[in-house]
């Protein structure tokens, strides 16, 4: 089981990791540890390997800071299912492998702190005994992800996506 | 049919006719990465992809302006980490002090009209201001285009700006840019470019601020279409221009008669209001500088609002030129003395306190009005400090009093 940790709209990534946390800063500490660290201290203590976030419209806008990304990859997030996500955030997520879900219909229907069980394979997202059907992830970013992100994806096809 | 400019970039690249919504394979003509994540990108590309060397030496542009000089061991080391891979690799590298990436790219003439610039930065968009398509992204992008000289795109569809009449005295392209955020949202423009038509007369620096904050509605990228300044200044290639019946997504008009001094309140750049209705609120620091509003005309503007008087002793005020040539000019016609005199500091120029690193982070419940294109909670300092996002000559107006002032009122 995975905890849900619901946010609300335009989540920007200064609120991800602020840039005094860049690992261009700080060279010798986890950037997973400051993963919400201002914005939600509750998340930056809490969130274990699996948790899904769940949020509104607009998720990451702002900064390219990849390490955005990569905070919440080396906290293993299982999945972001939003309403919408913007550009460069989406962009960062595929070429890392993490996986985004934009489902403008679902996210109104869950709340903070819920209980789940999230099913990449049928599309679903399991809440009690609840079943919420999720929308397919793009085949472009499927390819990209499941080759295990831009850099695996060039290595093992030798050419980039959509070449 | 008719090509919007983004389309007529992108077919030029690839030497066939392209429309929005197309996934296109690009080499672009300038990739530029700065101090904060080129360290990163030097990871990906020797541990991910397991090379010492990149494809396209001469595509590829180096700048230290996040924090530089460099204020602790990490950073420094990590600076000559940069250094030396950029001089193994025949790669170009401005150094500490000599500005912003977006504007230095500009000044050195390598963002040029009708060129694709992408950049480990969001505020690429920046690069619209000479007519080029400027985009940011992230490090392992970056990475992968140094290795291969190329990159994925998805050709985005425009929305039109479309500018009517000229700017009332006090108000100026920082309020344009402010009230675009607060017409089309902070999310208005995901995935798309804007294009601002109707600015022939509007001069390079004022397309630029424009176009740095094209990126906080969303969008890959804004370009305002090249003429008058931008074309007495660079060669347009002659494909470029407006095609009449080119196809937009939406219209969005603005007639600046119509347009008083804005302000972006606490935490969202599009949480935007009649600069009258913060009018007598208190402040402590302001900051005038950053790749939205650090030009020499910027300085120039809130020199002639403080010229012969002084700052209220209530607040400080910081000036951080956007690249060494902008402080030069301003040093050469008095309006470095004027703002000193006044009681202004100046610091190194580069990004200074916009990302809260350094010179003029803020303390708990510290309030900044900042000449910048960002407010969100925290990005200069503590999470309890607030940003509200100005123009040059608000800021300078406000300095006076120590309160939110117009400069119409002055
Ligand atoms: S001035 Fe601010 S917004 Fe512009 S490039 Fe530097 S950190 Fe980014």
């Amino acid at each position: 089981m995975s905890i849900i940790w619901k946010f609300g709209n335009d989540v920007d990534t200064d609120q991800i990791v602020p840039g005094r946390y860049a690992p261009y800063m700080r060279p010798n500490e986890d950037v997973g540890k400051a993963a919400f660290i201002e914005a939600h201290p509750e998340f930056n203590k809490l969130a274990e390997p699996g948790d899904i976030i769940v949020a509104g419209e607009n998720f990451g806008c702002g900064s390219s800071r990849e390490y955005a990304v990569l905070a919440l990859k080396r906290r293993q997030i299982g999945a972001i299912i939003a309403k919408s996500f913007a550009r460069i955030f989406y962009r960062n997520a595929i070429n890392l492998g993490l996986i985004l879900i934009e489902a403008p219909q679902v996210v109104d229907e869950l709340s903070d702190h819920d209980l789940c069980t999230l099913d990449l394979d049928e599309n679903r997202l399991e809440v009690g005994n609840h079943i919420h059907r999720l929308p397919e992830i793009s085949p472009f970013a499927r390819e990209i992800v499941s080759a295990g992100g831009l850099v695996a994806y060039i290595q093992t096809n030798s050419r980039l996506p959509g070449e | 049919m008719g090509q919007t400019l983004t389309e007529k970039i992108f077919s030029n690249s690839l030497g066939r006719v392209v429309q929005a919504g197309e996934i296109v394979v690009v080499q672009p003509d300038v990739v530029m990465s700065h101090d904060s994540l080129t360290p990163g990108i030097i990871d990906v590309l020797q541990q991910d992809f397991g090379r010492n060397t990149v494809k396209f030496p001469n595509q590829l542009v180096f700048s230290f302006d996040h924090v530089a000089p460099a204020s602790t061991v990490g950073t420094a080391e990590n600076q000559n980490k940069v250094r030396a891979f950029a001089q193994r690799n025949n790669i170009r590298l401005f150094e500490v002090g000599r500005g912003i990436c977006h504007q230095v790219l500009v000044e050195e003439g390598i963002a040029q009209p009708g060129f694709i610039v992408l950049g480990a930065d969001s505020h690429s968009t920046s690069y619209g201001a000479v007519g080029a398509f400027g985009s940011g992204m992230g490090s392992t992008d970056v990475a992968a285009i140094w290795a291969t000289g190329k990159t994925w795109l998805r050709v985005p569809e425009t929305v039109r700006v479309l500018i009517t009449s000229r700017f009332q005295p006090g108000v100026g392209p920082k309020d344009l840019a402010l009230k675009i955020g607060r017409e089309l949202t902070i999310s208005g423009a995901t995935y798309q470019t804007i294009e601002y038509h109707g600015l022939d007369w509007m001069p390079l620096h004022g397309r630029q601020t424009l176009c740095s904050m094209a990126v906080e509605l969303g969008a890959k990228a804004g370009i305002v279409p090249p003429s008058g300044e931008i074309r007495r200044r660079f060669t347009v290639p002659e494909w470029l221009f407006v095609d009449e019946d080119a196809e937009y997504v939406r219209t969005l008009e603005i007639n600046l008669d119509d347009l008083q001094p804005q302000i972006a309140i606490p935490h969202a750049v599009d949480h935007v209001v009649d600069l009258s209705t913060v009018a007598g609120m208190k402040f402590h620091q302001i900051f005038l500088g950053t790749c939205t509003n650090g030009r020499y005309e910027d300085m120039r503007e809130a020199a002639s609002i403080l010229e012969g008087k002084q700052i209220s002793d209530q607040v400080r005020m910081i000036v951080t030129p956007a690249s060494s040539q902008e402080l030069l000019k301003a040093t050469q016609d008095g309006t470095l003395a004027t703002l000193i005199t006044a009681g202004a500091t100046i610091t190194t120029p580069g990004c200074g306190a916009c990302m809260g690193r350094h010179q003029g982070t803020l303390a708990k419940n510290d309030v900044c009005l900042s000449t910048g294109n960002r407010n969100f909670k925290g990005r200069m300092g503590d999470p309890t400090s607030s940003i509200y996002l100005v123009s040059p000559a608000v800021a300078a107006a406000s300095a006076l009093y120590g309160v939110v002032t117009d400069p119409t009122s002055l």
